[in-house]
């Protein structure tokens, strides 16, 4: 290869690559920067260096319960996407083409919309003057409305309903590469429609399934939008406490620190789950 | 009463008849192929075979036991499908082990019947590997042993040796006709591959448009071919149009593109026929012996034989000489044929729609 075609296909990726590096790069590399500086309350920031604003998110037990509970948030939605999405995609695999891409835009379709505006509407739905509420209290089955606003397991399910289509997605993704003739072949061996499913389509589904629960679990994880409505100020996860840290207390070193640890995590907890799955499977799929 | 009993089984598709009045009776340990070509029913036929799809009417008896209300788990049949259908996650001794387990034989006895399941295939070396890491004609073999390790009454094979390259095609056609005979096992074999059909099966059944044309033994099959479709489907032919002048115990007289033929008794009411003439029973002769006479229009070495195409008065005939190392007739160089009567084919002329 001479010189000039060597460096063609740098010359061409040029602007996303400096548009990544102004866009991203650098302003996560400010952030881990501030992340070590000081504040206090009179003099605002100061240029120093220093692990202070580490030590107090690490000694504190309150940010140790966020964390916790950001986690569990994002665990909790990755498996009822993961049970919602693999029935779903196996359907949509199996469906006439025409129905299949009806049936995807229908997937799809909430994406279009505005996610604070999807949030809005679940505030609506699990409020405790809510649709649901009322309804159930209408119908007489409750005295007192049931607690939906500001609960983890109302954010659980808001996410759930953003999370599915990757879920959808990944799996369905998954799918189409498997022969179906493996489940007549299955069935013509004498097992039958739940063994088939257990032993013969879900493995071979599993791919999908841990690429699917390694994105929503990431952009469940650092959602802002779903858990700062229906969450509210009573339940804070990682991403809001950064919000609040930087916005309300204006402690903006201490709110690096908080999104440089959110950050990290979950980049441990990704790759760690992609080795894990790579190890398990490596032998098996392209 | 014969091992197995297809009668009058028709499969329809909303309106359109994928089988229609299917009849075929297969003896114990017999290699039966369904030949036609895609879209003649040969699959659909399997299908219900296998429980995969319902006939709309006509039965399919088994061993004295009707199957049409039997679910395809409980068949007990071993099929191989076209694709192999290997089951990605799995090694193949876990493959072949999965229709053991699936009837709760133990954990012994089915490693000792997957190693002769895979004794039989030749793969016993391989058992621990997974099905991506093979060649096409291993996976075939796991696909036959996995059918193969349950002893099924029936075997049933889906274009099995369509997804091979020729050379490995041909071996796996003996190898497969071996296995089979080894094990002993009743099978039915859908195929298009005319070769494919002769080469294993002791009878041919051929299919057209859903119905069953005619089901002898290979040879039979080639030799007298119930109708111009077969004589063409099988093989290759000089199909030409005549007209039967009369016939009688003799033999008969014919008129092709104003030429007078003699042919073989026929059992055909004077009038527009089809005469087929296989390229391989036309001799090239001095010339004074010669039936008709042309120059050479096509010349192909084929290694083993020569395929030529010559220009004769009652259309371009097609020869088949087996390469014996002397001298051809070169291109354009005009030769003489000759061919006894009673290797021309008298077939009924096939209307436009059939």
């Amino acid at each position: 290869m001479t010189r000039r075609s060597r460096s063609r296909p740098w010359i061409l990726s040029a602007p996303a690559l400096l548009l990544f590096l102004v866009l991203l790069l650098v302003p996560l590399a400010m952030t881990f920067i501030l992340s070590f500086h000081s504040f206090s309350f009179y003099g605002g920031i100061t240029p120093t260096f220093s692990l202070e604003n580490y030590i107090e998110v690490l000694s504190d037990g309150y940010f140790y319960e966020i964390f916790g509970r950001t986690f569990a948030i994002a665990l909790a939605t990755t498996l009822i996407c993961a049970a919602i999405g693999l029935p779903q995609a196996y359907f949509l695999s199996r469906m006439h083409p025409f129905w299949r891409s009806v049936m995807l835009l229908v997937v799809l379709g909430p994406l279009l919309i505005s996610v604070v505006v999807r949030t809005l509407g679940w505030a609506i739905l699990l409020g405790n003057k809510g649709v649901i509420n009322d309804a159930l209290r209408d119908l007489g089955l409750i005295t007192s409305p049931i607690r939906m606003m500001y609960t983890s397991g109302g954010i659980v399910l808001a996410l759930v309903h953003v999370m599915v289509p990757f879920m959808i997605l990944a799996i369905w993704a998954a799918l189409q590469r498997t022969d179906p003739a493996t489940e007549s072949a299955a069935e013509s061996l004498g097992a039958r429609p739940w063994t088939i499913f257990r032993r013969i389509v879900l493995p071979q589904a599993m791919p999908g399934i841990l690429s699917g629960s390694l994105i929503v679990f990431s952009l469940s994880a650092s959602a802002f939008a779903t858990p700062a409505i229906l969450g509210g100020r009573r339940v804070k996860v990682v991403s809001t406490t950064v919000y609040d840290e930087f916005l309300n207390t204006l402690n903006w070193p201490l709110g690096a620190a908080i999104a440089m640890l959110l950050l990290v995590s979950v980049l441990a907890i990704m790759v760690g789950w992609n080795r894990l799955v790579e190890r398990r499977f490596a032998g098996v799929f392209e | 009463m014969p091992f197995l009993q297809l009668s009058g089984l028709t499969k329809r598709f909303g309106d359109v008849v994928a089988v229609e009045d299917f009849s075929l009776a297969v003896e114990k340990g017999e290699f039966v192929s369904l030949l036609g070509p895609s879209g003649c029913g040969k699959t659909t036929t399997l299908q219900m075979i296998a429980g995969f799809e319902q006939p709309t009417s006509g039965h399919i008896m088994l061993n004295g036991r009707h199957l049409e209300e039997v679910p395809a788990r409980n068949r007990g049949l071993g099929i191989v499908f076209q694709t192999y259908a290997l089951f990605p996650h799995m090694t193949v001794e876990e493959n072949v082990a999965f229709g053991l387990e699936m009837r709760g034989i133990d954990k012994k006895e089915r490693a000792r019947k997957v190693a002769g399941a895979l004794e039989l295939v030749q793969l016993a070396h391989l058992a621990k590997r997974y099905p991506r890491a093979m060649s096409g004609g291993q996976r075939q073999r796991v696909a036959l042993a996995r059918a193969l390790v349950i002893e099924p009454e029936l075997l049933l094979l889906d274009e099995p040796l369509s997804n091979l390259d020729a050379k490995l095609r041909e071996e796996m056609q003996l190898e497969l006709r071996r296995i089979q005979q080894e094990a002993g096992v009743t099978t039915l074999l859908v195929t298009h591959d005319q070769n494919e059909a002769m080469a294993l099966s002791d009878r041919v059944a051929v299919m057209h448009h859903g119905r069953l044309m005619q089901q002898e033994t290979p040879f039979h099959v080639y030799e007298n071919p119930k109708s111009s479709f077969i004589s063409t489907f099988l093989g290759k032919t000089n199909s030409l149009t005549a007209t039967l002048k009369t016939t009688n115990d003799e033999g008969s007289a014919l008129v092709c593109n104003g030429m007078e033929l003699a042919g073989p008794p026929a059992h055909l009411r004077p009038g527009p026929i089809t005469v087929s003439l296989r390229p391989e029973r036309i001799e090239i002769v001095e010339a004074g012996e010669a039936v008709v006479s042309g120059p050479v229009i096509e010349r192909i070495f084929l290694g083993d034989q020569w395929l030529f195409r010559i220009e004769t008065p009652i259309g371009p005939l097609l020869v088949v000489r087996r390469n014996r190392g002397q001298r051809e007739p070169e291109h354009g160089e005009t030769v003489h044929l000759a061919w006894t009567p009673h290797h021309l084919r008298l077939l009924p002329k096939e209307d436009e729609a059939a």
